[in-house]
């Protein structure tokens, strides 16, 4: 363990060294003595550096989703029973962790869309739409998970009350977005429609965490993340905790691999762009003065 | 390790996650080898980047 955290922090190491060695070769290119702090973002904003970046992170990126999702799995088959809910409380282990990253997910997508209108950070858009499917599917897992859990407990598998129906709604626009971003065919027109309506979208996170208290509904109310602390007991707080770490990693690790299958797509329509560019000497062939008389 | 008479509801619930996780990371898998063939393909027709670098490269 201690040789691959030397191995991983060597490696990120050598990255930063990378970075540092290209600012000061193009200092030296522009002849100035001061490179601008706010360069520094714009190194990183490369997406050429953000592949290299991800070559060297992933594969760790994988190891640690793995290690930690194995050891979810495990103290999840092994916690106790709840002594009302019985064993349909493992059902949590899968159940909150999706619906946290349904939220989260929706926040980095916001937080990118600012990027895009704000900012024009070149990666933002980028990231914003690898981000949609990923989140999309946590909300659909969260979701059917739900439905699973609140037929034994509840005796429903759905009802239409403020918590379930908002979920409802963030998982029907993870779904327009992406069909938003399909729709329009130029990638920065559909950037900017993608991150308003992201951004408008975002009013209904606050709605979801709090529904519970706003609204009476079947739903229980905030257990962990709670003034007075979690109501949970440590059989089922901790591989509560390990599992949703574990999902993290896995957005983190899927998002970053999507991320760079983002920016290849990219470059092939920059390519497919530029092949089917007339060249000068077909422009010259197809001009009257070419023609003969 | 007894689950109970809801069995199928946390079989099925783990299952829907491993299954959608699955669908996911073969998504990302093939896409990602999608692209790079299609990168491969057009600079073999004689595609360039306007940096003039590889379209493949990291």
């Amino acid at each position: 363990m201690g040789g691959l955290l030397e191995t991983f922090l060597q490696h990120c190491l050598e990255s930063v060294n990378a970075i540092q060695q290209e600012r000061e070769a193009a200092k030296v290119c522009r002849g100035c003595d001061r490179y601008p702090r706010a360069m520094a973002l714009i190194d990183l904003a490369n997406p050429t550096r953000f592949l290299s970046l991800t070559a060297r992170l992933l594969p760790y990126l994988v190891a640690g989703t793995s290690i930690v999702l194995t050891v979810g799995l495990y103290l999840s088959a092994t916690a106790p029973d709840d002594y009302q809910q019985g064993a349909t409380v493992k059902i949590m282990f899968i159940h909150v962790p999706n619906a946290w990253l349904s939220m989260f997910v929706w926040a980095v997508m916001s937080a990118s869309a600012l990027g895009t209108l704000v900012w024009r950070h070149p990666l933002a858009d980028v990231a914003a739409k690898a981000a949609a499917p990923i989140g999309a599917s946590f909300t659909f897992l969260a979701l059917i998970t739900g439905s699973l859990w609140g037929r034994p407990m509840w005796g429903a598998y759905w009802e239409w009350d403020a918590r379930l129906t908002s979920v409802l709604i963030l998982f029907l626009m993870y779904l327009g977005l992406m069909a938003l971003w399909r729709a329009v065919e130029d990638p920065s027109r559909a950037a900017r429609a993608a991150a308003v309506l992201t951004l408008v979208g975002a009013l209904n996170l606050p709605i979801i965490k709090f529904s519970v208290d706003w609204w009476n509904t079947l739903h229980q109310p905030a257990s962990v993340f709670r003034m007075g602390g979690s109501t949970l007991d440590r059989a089922f707080l901790i591989p509560l905790l390990v599992m949703a770490v574990g999902f993290t990693l896995l957005f983190v690790t899927l998002h970053v691999a999507a991320m760079r299958n983002e920016i290849l797509r990219r470059r092939v329509r920059a390519l497919q762009m530029m092949q089917a560019r007339p060249t000068s000497s077909d422009v010259s062939a197809a001009s009257p003065a070419s023609q003969p008389a | 390790m007894s689950l109970g008479p809801y069995a199928p509801f946390i079989v099925t619930s783990y299952l829907a996650a491993a299954l959608v996780g699955a669908l996911l990371i073969a998504w990302i898998v093939i896409d990602y080898r999608n692209q790079k063939r299609r990168l491969r393909e057009l600079e073999e027709s004689g595609a360039v980047r306007r940096s003039g670098r590889s379209a493949t490269e990291r």
